[in-house]
């Protein structure tokens, strides 16, 4: 075993052994997240159908618009892995400059969502019209809650590298942070295959 | 919208009870709650309180508050269930009982709701924070912090269905909340609503416990604590916390789905507009039978505990009681239907679950038998835990035969519904898990505490609750096999069943008078501490290594981290008079933090926002939330460092067993 100590004496294994709990930990809140979108996914199939007056599954989305998002968030995820390799090498610059870039494709996703929400709202095709609108607004809008999220802890995460620099606290948290990232792109590749591209079959 | 309902919501002058019994239970707990502050300000305590208590990040500290709300709300709960008994046996023909309708109506659901999340969890929760780390031989949990914020979340969402007995009206839509009935046409005030953000708010708490115990129990057992090596309770707890990261997800989903239909007019269970309504009853019992399993697993562990130290035996067939729990696992998520056979689904979707269902009751067996191996032949020493490890195993197993009976389809059709099915998981939640989690506080107390609980009133109470469950209980199996439905507040003199339901009513009285011997059995220890002291760290004789250090525990648990080469490590340690070298080392502490409390705090607002529909106090609520945590990320002067002095210093001090 290697005994190196830190300044307060600390066994410098026993730093790695809680740094490697905490990944685990979050793996584990990944899957309890994956079962709640799960439950979403097994809600938006019992209700996909009729329309009660409502626009067809085919009516309310354009298939450009929203590969166009599909494009940005994949981006998002390329460059924030980008960035996670600028913070191994140590560079600050590097990692809070693809961190900002990750910073305006995600936001630039989420304003592409809430403006073909408001659109569909506006005509009349709102999650109050019928089952399947309520099950569609509430898998969709799931997801870009989590992005929003995902983005206020991101500029957090960006504010506290560029005061403190590539910290062990902040190495752990960017670490974090972009297995939530990847996990949401995962996720929404789901959303894209089986909402949109399946609806507009 | 005017700017009244802007800052008020739904609030205005009848909100408050408006009836004699309504207003005795606001009164009853308000005044509790002005005397609890009343006593802690006079003995000028709140420091005392906030440093040691409410800001504390230990285990241990957490696990005793978690007991002591889930005592309390077992009062409030046990009240309700006063009424409802009391309400059955009185209102029959001509007389119409203490309660109306909505009354009796509002008090079962209330009943339920909190038995389960408040009650059962929080024992649960409070004795696995207290045991797991000590039994893996850690310092502590994997996420201290989020240990802390999930108690006062369970703690808020108590607060809040408490909240429902002075403010508004509670649900009357039963424990789980059926639609049509939960949507907003047919409960249109706050009743539902209350259930749904105590439960959200507590729920979520218990999801934050279930990745921290899972991640605890994976990665921070002691070297050399094998898989196989890991004790009963432990291994319990790690099939639970499994089934929580499954299954409470599902249910955060479903409440929300249905505040969703009650608030932004969505059609999800609705009956119109395409809703769906059994998808709300197949949704809420994918999550609410593993439920059952998350609550009687930790006891199962706890029973194998115990039964092995007082039989002076190491439990039998260990590897597979391993395997049992995780049959249980498995199988508990493919039973739910079971629930609602009569949902009309066909028949070979009912053969299906049925088949499972009964399936399910094997690996069970396996372990009642091993149990029982495990007392014969051993040297049993009789005390209070052993005695309500007894009272399971014949409570338990009659009540298990009983759901076997129940998951026959055929029979489902007519015993569902009934005071048959009541009876039913009475039975399995009283004697199976409460029973459990009575046997674990009298067997880990003085471990936490330092000495033993008295005896003699742990008896009386386990014989006042084992005879008063027989009587109130019984009379409803043979209620329901005469048809009695769930949930009468009335019934017809001419059915006869009054002598039975007033039979049920003297058992609900017995068990009232066993709570109260729990309580005098805890008044007593407190004033004979000195004679009941725990001075060896070992008072029962046990096996595993909680037992291998002082009482009460120290903070850190352990001075020297433990190194296991046996399942029962200690007590091979002492048949072999072998005892591990103290080499002390530095290591680091979490720090108190408030940030637990505040979260919850503002996590109460948004619930109580949303409930009243007062936005502004929601998006306070969730700002608050926030910047909280984020506050909370920068804070890098978490943890303390204890050197190995610091240690050999204090455990000069302490008691070990002879060994």
């Amino acid at each position: 075993m290697n005994d190196e100590f830190d300044q307060s004496g600390i066994l410098s294994v026993d730093h790695k052994s809680k740094d490697s709990t905490t990944v685990f930990g979050f793996w584990m809140y990944l899957m309890t997240d994956l079962v709640l979108f799960a439950s979403l996914f097994a809600t938006f199939a019992v209700l996909r159908g009729p329309e009660f007056g409502g626009a067809t599954i085919q009516n309310i989305f354009s298939l450009p618009y929203v590969l166009v998002e599909t494009i940005i968030l994949l981006t998002s995820s390329f460059t924030c892995g980008i960035a996670m390799l600028f913070a191994r090498e140590g560079s600050v610059r590097g990692t809070v400059l693809w961190l900002c870039a990750t910073l305006v494709l995600g936001a630039t996703f989420v304003g592409m969502e809430v403006s073909e929400f408001s659109n569909l709202i506006a005509r009349g095709q709102g999650p109050s019209k019928n089952g399947f609108l309520s099950a569609y607004f509430t898998l969709v809008g799931t997801h870009g809650t989590h992005v929003a999220i995902g983005l206020l802890w991101l500029l957090v995460l960006i504010i506290a590298i560029a005061r403190r620099g590539l910290s062990r606290g902040n190495m752990r948290k960017l670490a974090l942070f972009s297995m939530f990232w990847h996990f949401l792109d995962i996720v929404w590749i789901f959303i894209f295959t089986i909402v949109y591209l399946t609806g507009s079959l | 919208m005017t700017w009244q309902t802007f800052i008020f919501g739904r609030l205005a002058w009848s909100v408050f009870p408006q009836n004699a019994i309504a207003w005795g239970g606001a009164l009853f707990m308000l005044l509790c709650v002005i005397a609890v502050l009343a006593i802690i300000t006079f003995f000028g305590k709140w420091r005392w309180l906030w440093e040691e208590w409410l800001t504390s990040l230990d285990p241990k500290k957490i696990g005793v508050m978690y007991i002591v709300v889930a005592f309390t709300m077992l009062v409030r709960g046990g009240a309700d269930a006063l009424l409802l008994r009391t309400q059955q046996a009185t209102s029959v023909g001509n007389s119409f009982g203490i309660l109306s309708a909505t009354h009796f109506q509002e008090i079962f659901s209330a009943h339920g709701s909190i038995m389960i999340f408040f009650v059962a969890m929080g024992l649960m929760f409070g004795l696995i924070n207290l045991v797991v780390p000590l039994q893996i031989g850690s310092r502590d949990v994997a996420f201290p912090f989020l240990n802390s914020v999930s108690f006062w979340l369970f703690c808020a969402g108590a607060v809040l269905i408490n909240c429902s007995l002075l403010l508004g009206d509670f649900s009357t839509a039963g424990w789980l909340a059926y639609p049509p009935l939960s949507e907003l046409a047919y409960s249109p005030t706050t009743g539902v609503d209350y259930w749904i953000w105590s439960l959200q708010i507590a729920g979520l708490g218990s999801l934050f416990s279930g990745v921290n115990f899972f991640a605890t129990i994976v990665k921070m057992r002691a070297k050399g604590m094998t898989w196989m090596r890991l004790p009963m309770f432990s291994w319990s707890v790690l099939g639970a916390m499994t089934l929580v990261i499954f299954a409470f997800p599902i249910l955060t989903v479903t409440l929300t789905l249905l505040y969703f239909d009650r608030t932004l007019a969505m059609h999800f269970f609705t009956a119109g507009q395409g809703g769906n309504m059994m998808m709300y009853v197949n949704l809420i019992w994918a999550w609410g039978h593993p439920e059952v399993y998350i609550l009687v697993l930790p006891a199962f562990g706890i029973y194998s505990e115990v039964v092995a130290v007082f039989s002076g035996k190491k439990l039998v067939g260990y590897v597979s009681m391993v395997w049992a729990i995780w049959a249980i696992v498995v199988l508990s998520f493919i039973v739910w239907l079971h629930h609602f056979f009569t949902m009309g689904a066909g028949a070979d979707v009912n053969a299906f679950f049925g088949i499972m269902t009964a399936v399910i009751a094997v690996p069970t067996g396996v372990k009642i038998f091993n149990w029982l191996f495990t007392m014969y032949r051993g040297k049993i020493r009789f005390h209070t835990p052993m005695l309500w490890f007894m009272g399971f195993v014949v409570l338990f197993t009659l009540g298990g035969v009983a759901g076997v009976i129940m998951a026959e389809p055929p029979a489902d059709y007519e015993l569902h519904n009934s005071l048959f099915l009541v009876a039913h998981f009475h039975t399995m939640i009283v004697s199976g898990v409460l029973f459990g989690y009575f046997a674990g506080y009298t067997y880990w107390f003085p471990k936490i505490f330092g000495f033993k609980l008295d005896e003699k009133w742990g008896v009386r109470a386990f014989w006042f609750w084992f005879i008063g469950f027989i009587l109130a209980f019984g009379p409803l199996y043979i209620l329901g096999l005469e048809g009695a439905t769930r949930r009468l507040d009335h019934y017809s003199a001419s059915l006869g069943w009054q002598p039975l339901f007033a039979v049920a009513g003297v058992g609900a009285g017995l068990i009232a008078i066993g709570f109260c011997c729990q309580m005098a059995q805890l008044v007593r220890s407190f004033r004979l501490r000195h004679e009941n002291i725990d001075t060896t760290g070992d008072p029962w004789g046990g096996r595993t290594l909680e037992w291998s250090i002082p009482s009460p525990a120290p903070s850190y648990n352990f001075a020297a981290l433990p190194i296991v080469h046996h399942r029962d490590e200690f007590w091979e340690r002492k048949n072999s008079g072998k005892r591990q070298e103290m080499k002390f080392e530095n290591f680091t502490m979490p720090k108190n933090s408030a940030s637990g409390i505040i979260i919850a705090a503002f996590a109460f607002l948004l619930g109580f926002g949303a409930i009243w529909h007062l936005w502004w106090l929601v998006v306070i609520g969730l700002v608050g939330v926030l910047i909280t945590l984020i506050m909370r990320t920068f804070d890098e002067d978490t943890e303390y460092t204890v050197t190995a002095s610091d240690i050999a210093h204090r455990e000069a001090g302490l008691r070990y067993t002879n060994i």
